[in-house]
């Protein structure tokens, strides 16, 4: 929670949608409220014992799914693709702001390249480890929403032009107007799938915690 | 990314349009019911007119229409050659003429028609308004031609009678012979013909000749003789189109004159005028003449007829500016004859001058740049100044100058009202056009704004629209634009034209025709812009620009003033194209907004007048340099610097280019443009690097050697890069001992990766230009290569790999460059695999330049040897623009969408180019963002910026104005086939190279079939069984096959990889001129030259055979062929050839004796060798690098060579050019 809402002024601190940062904001006072609820509903469910909940979250990986509301590896899962997908909602909003302010001239294109091209491994990195930490967890539903967009990071990967750095954007080609509208087009469509994928998140951590 | 952004471009814009002309037969009713629909309107309008006005006034009426008829003429011209006619048929008219005369072989069917022609329209004189109806007739007749010819010519019987006939010559400049007789007969039957003019013409006296002699004796016949004879040379001459235009002109001027005098005897003072005009006016004069009649008319009677006839006037003298401004445009590049016709159009210019008739008939645009220079500009203004004035008073020329800036107040409401009524009325005018006959009728309306644009033309304000609207009528009535004429692809056996190809003449209105840029610096591949994107992806043509900005151009004008003019939102430079609000004011003609003219503006150098800022220079061409403040500098301006890397390898040492080099320096060391501050440094390297220590005080070149090639270094940073002048002995010394000193070299390693490095290090302090020489691939240290091609897939079918760069250091090393204002060039001299996609990174991204010679060796090459003398030689001192960067800027709604060329796209429609050289070429992909429903004209703006040689800083500024259109017909009618080739084959390589080639090859293919099967789907009456294109793309499929089996493009033959690449770099960075050359070549017969139809060049005769088509069936063994590559000159010689033309052109006895390698013609003193020679050397001095000529005999193994770019037959691999036809048409069909 604390890390989220650390992340939110800076999320804010791009200009890139007002709609986004609302869109953020109603999803943090959710989750503050959900994971309010999970707290006191554990004490409130099982006030006698030491809530399993913690000690799991504590543990590495408990498998055991004990009847008490558990905090699974599952619901581990969860939060932690809550948080990164925060994270990745960041790059997604920089991303869009960095390609607008090529459209609109302000920056060299071979700037910037290089200020954009280190963050995209990190990006598919983060994106592909959430989904090895689903496929652990057997969350086979979320696993299967995250699919196509792990399969298009590895196309996209694949066919990047030559390159002897990591990335993605070459600045002999990404003035192309094709291009260029296509990296925008790729930074919203990202940015709506993060979006939708941290509430998807929000919405299966509670339904994992609740229900285990 | 990159894919799917390929697949769009070459799928949706490289689709090309359609045609209507599906069945020549449906075609001709197809054609008649859209173009006739306007047409018969058009007549009426006028015919009406006429018919009221008394028959003296109705005279006039016709002399107004006469200059309809004129462009009507043009724009047979166009049709009948679709291209070349436009541009070079005005200027060559003139002293082409007489040639047409004297060869009417030339146009085959033609003769016969022309002369009836030539009757025809003396019968018009007869009757007293004749020249007015038959010039009107003419017009009429033209667009009878177009559309159903014989319902038209009865029409016009009705008003004109004979003048209709006139009209009939029009319609022989269409081309047809079998309507040609129709016409003639008519025409016949009217007129009782004078002794026609025609034989009377000889080839150089023409001007002068035909003008007294039509003035003299019965000026009205003479005239219409002239007329028709030009008409007919000017439709027909497809094999000679240049001659006609001039003459056409100042016929039109002469005609005019009778006319007057004839039907107004009353107006002496007008006729007078009418005389000044043509003696004092430039160009424009032809125009005023006409002019002057209108306002004759006007003046005697009132009325409505006033109106319309001013309105003709306008568009008369907008065709005769039009026509003019042609052939300035060429007459001023002499320097770079593209086509024979260039150079006719001096000599018109000159006879011109000669008589001073004919002075008038003069190109305006070399008027106005001598005037710049020399100061005849005066003449030039008045003289466009006049044109717009005649209606006040008849006065003279400058006297209508002061009229039009009295007038100018209620002129300037003018423009808006103007503009609209333009644009909607626009699309009715259809009828026009053709691009000539399209002048016409835009030229009506658009005059107005024209007018409004310089102001002055104060005119009927009130008037203004009725005139414009019954122009619009009359010109209306103008046949269908030739272009759109449908084709029948499958049964036009000889698509290709006798002549070279011109580029279509944007329908503009004369006034803007004339003022814009050449087709030669900029074109554009749809000259009528399509309203919206919509219209523009139904028309499936791609839309965008080619870009020559830094061509040689002899004459200039170069504007040094303290404020360089221009809008303040979007940086656009003032331009002829932008409208002064009044004289304080003028809207920016991109961004529409309205700035302030500043006061330093509103004086005129050239004329020391005050308060005229639309006569400046930069609004009076398109075309301007400007002196460029320290505004407009980051730094001080840079020296010239430069630096070359050479190979010295034991490969390059055996290849022995070191020696041609060092020779070319020593020759040119003098002639490498630059001031006192001029720099040299060189580098050698194998496995190690050599730096040369030129300093000053050396008794002799010292060499540093850098074996350390993972971290290079300078050893002496301060004396690598030396001043010329200061060390030029020490440069002479190391020039002449480089080539042995590593004759014993056993190095066989190249170390080019950290030689580039070490260079870029060199030279970024200052920037420059790096001419790297490389003979193999680098092997050794950063940027090494390794061999990727597998020879036996050279000939594969399927896949082409490689095509892109295996390592981006070439690309990243460039980047590094061009930030710091370097270019490197390359030069490949290898006999192996030496991985060209990857080493043209180094040029491609900073601007270089890149040379290919495959297996060169210096003695068993010697043909390629010469080539890299040669092309040293251009190298070396042709200009160069330093730290330069060009923008390219449109009118709002317009963007860019993608460029194509060598340089580094900085911003969206900024090129960061480190060197500017006169060869190189750019593509521009234009996308339609929004809609241009309220605008009636486009223009785009290039302006380079660069750093001259001396250390100037300067910007060139081309401006281009276009029309919108939209209807998809007037889209199809304004194509630009040969920018459209050319800017798909740039698509087609960023396809290849994308993707994959053979994704290219079908984007190229589908660019047909989507074109022309919306084509199709745009003319429904047409025959669906039949292939149907409109003349403007009727080579369209030709080309798009002539790409296909382009080494570039080309599959199942054995092409070597590197060749292939080159190939695609040509394409990117040729300019269209040469592009097209390479691909589709011109074949010429030379063993039977002769002077018809020459042009004189230099006090030299240059034959101008005719073209012909690609394909074995034309080469005969009794001939020899002459073929023109861009590149590479072939003679083909077959076994049957005249002994006497290998006796007196090759200098050998017989056929056999010819040796196998022979790459010169040798310089006998004979007739038929001097010929030949004169005619290779003018094709070879048009272009840049300096082309090969090769000597093929029929027997010998390199005739392959030769046949492989007979693109129209069948190969092994590919299809013939009919293959190719019913291969789309059944695709089209699917």
């Amino acid at each position: 929670m604390s890390v989220q809402r650390r992340l939110r002024p800076s999320e804010g601190a791009g200009a890139a949608g007002l709609v986004r940062r609302r869109a953020e904001r109603a999803g943090a006072a959710a989750v503050a409220v959900a994971v309010a609820a999970v707290a006191g509903g554990s004490e409130w469910f099982y006030p006698e014992g030491p809530a399993p909940p913690f000690s799991a979250g504590n543990g590495a990986a408990p498998r055991s799914s004990s009847p008490a509301m558990a905090f699974t590896f599952a619901a581990f899962c969860y939060m932690l693709a809550l948080l990164l997908t925060a994270a990745l909602i960041f790059f997604a909003i920089w991303h869009i702001i960095a390609f607008d302010e090529l459209k609109t001239d302000y920056k060299n294109p071979i700037d910037q390249c290089n200020t954009l091209n280190p963050l995209v491994l990190p990006e598919y990195l983060i994106h592909a480890f959430f989904c090895v930490m689903f496929l652990c967890a057997a969350e086979w539903l979320t696993l299967g929403l995250n699919m196509p967009l792990l399969a298009y990071h590895i196309w996209r990967y694949m066919s990047r032009p030559v390159m002897s750095g990591p990335g993605l954007y070459d600045p002999t080609t990404i003035m192309n107007a094709d291009i260029l509208a296509y990296c925008q087009k790729e930074g919203w469509c990202k940015l709506a799938f993060y979006l939708l994928a941290f509430f998807y998140y929000l919405y299966g951590m509670i339904y994992v915690l609740v229900s285990s | 990314m990159s894919a799917p952004a390929g697949s769009s471009h070459p799928a949706a814009s490289a689709r090309i349009p359609p045609k209507f002309g599906g069945a020549a037969v449906s075609g001709a009713a197809a054609p008649a019911g859209p173009g006739a629909g306007p047409a018969p309107h058009q007549q009426n309008g006028p015919a009406q007119n006429q018919m009221q006005v008394p028959s003296g006034y109705g005279l006039h009426h016709q002399n107004y229409i006469a200059p309809s008829g004129h462009y009507s003429q043009g724009p047979g011209k166009m049709t009948s050659l679709p291209l070349d006619t436009q541009c070079g048929d005005y200027y060559s008219a003139l002293y082409t003429v007489p040639t047409q005369n004297v060869t009417p072989n030339t146009v085959n069917q033609q003769p016969g028609a022309q002369q009836l022609y030539s009757r025809g329209p003396p019968a018009p004189h007869i009757v007293g308004s004749t020249l007015g109806s038959f010039q009107g007739a003419a017009s009429s007749a033209s667009h009878l031609h177009t559309s159903a010819s014989q319902p038209y010519s009865s029409f016009v019987n009705h008003y004109n009678s004979p003048a209709m006939y006139s009209a009939s010559s029009s319609v022989a400049s269409q081309g047809f012979p079998s309507t040609c007789g129709h016409y003639a007969m008519s025409t016949v039957s009217n007129a009782a013909y004078p002794s026609v003019s025609y034989p009377s013409l000889p080839a150089g006296d023409t001007y002068g000749q035909m003008f007294t002699s039509q003035n003299a004796p019965t000026v009205r016949p003479v005239k219409d003789n002239s007329f028709s004879g030009q008409n007919t040379a000017i439709s027909h001459p497809s094999p000679l189109p240049p001659p006609p235009s001039q003459q056409h002109h100042q016929q039109q001027s002469l005609s005019g004159y009778n006319t007057l005098t004839w039907s107004s005897p009353g107006l002496p003072s007008t006729q007078d005028n009418l005389i000044r005009n043509h003696t004092g006016s430039l160009a424009v004069a032809n125009n005023n003449p006409t002019i002057t009649d209108s306002l004759s008319c006007p003046v005697m009677q009132n009325v409505q007829p006033p109106k319309s006839s001013p309105v003709v006037s306008t568009v008369l003298s907008g065709s005769s500016g039009s026509s003019s401004t042609r052939t300035p445009l060429t007459a001023n590049h002499p320097v770079e004859p593209v086509t024979s016709v260039t150079q006719p159009s001096e000599l018109l210019q000159q006879k011109g001058v000669d008589s001073s008739s004919t002075t008038s008939s003069a190109s305006p645009m070399p008027n106005s740049y001598d005037a710049l220079e020399g100061g005849s500009y005066p003449d030039m203004l008045s003289s466009s100044a006049s044109s717009p004035a005649p209606d006040p008073a008849p006065e003279p020329d400058p006297a209508s100058a002061p009229a039009p800036a009295s007038a100018a107040a209620p002129v300037i409401p003018q423009p808006s009202k103007v503009a609209k009524p333009f644009g909607y009325g626009y699309p009715t005018l259809q009828p026009g056009y053709q691009n000539a006959t399209a002048p016409l009728i835009s030229g009506v309306q658009p005059s107005n704004p024209v007018y409004s644009g310089f102001q002055q033309y104060p005119q009927y304000p009130g008037v203004n629209q009725l005139s414009s609207s019954i122009g619009g009528l009359s010109l209306q009535s103008s046949p269908q634009p030739e272009s759109l004429r449908p084709v029948n692809l499958t049964q036009e056996r000889n698509i290709l034209p006798m002549t070279p190809v011109w580029a279509p003449v944007p329908n503009l209105n004369a006034d803007l025709k004339k003022l814009n840029c050449s087709p030669d610096s900029f074109r554009c591949t749809l000259t009528n812009i399509p309203q919206t994107q919509a219209l523009l992806n139904k028309a499936k043509l791609p839309l965008g620009l080619l870009l020559h900005p830094f061509r040689d151009l002899t004459q200039l004008p170069v504007i040094t003033s303290n404020t360089i003019v221009r809008c303040r939102s979007c940086r656009t430079y003032i331009n002829p194209f932008v409208s002064f609000i009044d004289q304080r004011r003028w809207k920016c003609n991109l961004c529409y907004r309205v700035n302030d003219v500043p006061e330093e503006f509103m004086y005129n150098p050239l004329t020391r007048s005050y308060g005229e800022p639309h006569k400046r220079p930069e609004v009076q061409n398109s075309t301007v340099e400007f002196i460029a403040s320290s505004d407009y500098m980051l730094r001080p301006p840079q020296p010239a610097v430069y630096l070359f890397v050479l190979d010295v390898s034991h490969n390059a040492v055996e290849a022995g280019y070191l020696t041609i080099l060092c020779q070319s320096l020593l020759e040119n060391l003098d002639k490498l443009p630059g001031d006192s501050r001029t720099r040299i440094g060189f580098m050698t390297f194998d496995s190690t690097i050599h730096f040369y220590n030129l300093q000053e005080g050396l008794s002799q070149p010292q060499m540093l050697i850098v074996s350390d090639i993972d971290d290079v270094f300078l050893p002496t940073p301060d004396s690598l890069l030396v001043n010329l002048y200061e060390s030029k002995e020490l440069i002479k010394d190391l020039l002449n001992a480089l080539p042995n000193m590593f004759t014993n070299t056993r190095e066989t390693h190249s170390a080019l990766g950290p030689a580039l490095q070490a260079a870029f290090k060199l030279m970024s302090p200052t920037g420059g230009r790096v001419s790297v020489f490389q003979t193999q691939l680098p092997s050794l240290g950063a940027g090494l290569l390794q061999s990727r091609e597998d020879p036996n897939q050279r000939s594969s079918t399927k896949v082409v790999q490689h095509l892109g760069p295996a390592t981006d250091f070439y690309k990243k090393l460039a980047l590094d460059c061009s930030g710091q204002q370097t270019a490197v060039d390359l030069f490949l001299l290898s006999s192996q695999y030496s991985d060209l996609a990857s080493l043209a990174c180094m040029s491609k991204y900073s601007a270089g330049c890149i040379y290919y010679y495959p297996s060169f060796h210096y003695t068993h090459n010697p043909s390629q040897a010469e080539k890299l003398q040669k092309d040293l030689k251009r190298y070396l001192t042709r200009k160069i623009g330093f730290e330069a960067v060009m923008r390219i800027r449109c009118t709002k709604g317009l963007s860019m969408h993608t460029f194509h060329g060598n340089f580094f796209v900085r911003s969206t429609d900024l090129l960061s180019l480190a060197n500017i050289n006169p060869d190189a070429g750019f593509a521009v992909q234009l996308s339609i963002e929004e809609s241009l429903t309220d605008t009636s004209l486009v223009c785009f703006q290039t302006a380079l910026l660069y750093t001259s040689s001396k250390g100037e800083r300067r910007i060139r500024v081309h401006t281009l104005c276009l029309p919108v259109v939209s209807s998809l017909a007037d889209v199809y009618a304004g194509v630009d086939v040969q920018a459209a080739i050319c800017l798909l084959a740039n698509m087609a390589v960023d396809r290849s190279v994308s993707s994959s080639l053979s994704d290219a090859r079908d984007a190229l293919v589908n660019a047909v079939v989507d074109s022309l099967s919306a084509y199709g789907s745009t003319v429904s009456n047409l025959q669906h069984s039949a292939l149907m294109a409109p003349s403007s793309l009727k080579l369209f499929p030709l080309y798009v096959l002539a790409l296909l089996k382009q080494k570039a493009f080309r599959t199942g033959t054995s092409t070597r990889l590197d060749d292939r690449v080159y190939a695609m770099c040509q394409i990117k960075s040729q300019p269209l001129v040469h592009l097209m050359k390479m691909i589709h070549p011109n074949l010429y017969r030379i063993d039977r030259l002769t002077d018809e139809g020459a042009v004189h060049v230099n006090d030299r005769v240059v034959p101008q055979p005719p073209l012909q088509k690609l394909s074995a069936e034309k080469l005969t063994r009794e001939g020899a062929f002459l073929m023109d590559c861009g590149s590479v000159f072939y003679i083909w010689v077959g076994k049957g050839c005249d002994n006497n033309f290998i006796e007196d052109v090759l200098g050998y006895t017989n056929f056999a004796s010819i040796p196998q390698k022979m790459t010169h013609l040798p310089e006998l003193d004979t007739l038929s060798s001097e010929r030949a020679r004169s005619f290779i050397t003018w094709l070879r001095d048009s272009r840049p690098l300096s082309p090969i000529l090769h000597i093929v005999k029929d027997e010998s193994p390199a005739k392959a060579e030769f046949f492989q770019h007979l693109i129209e037959d069948r190969t092994e691999a590919a299809f013939s050019y009919y293959e190719f036809l019913l291969h789309v048409q059944q695709q089209i069909c699917k």
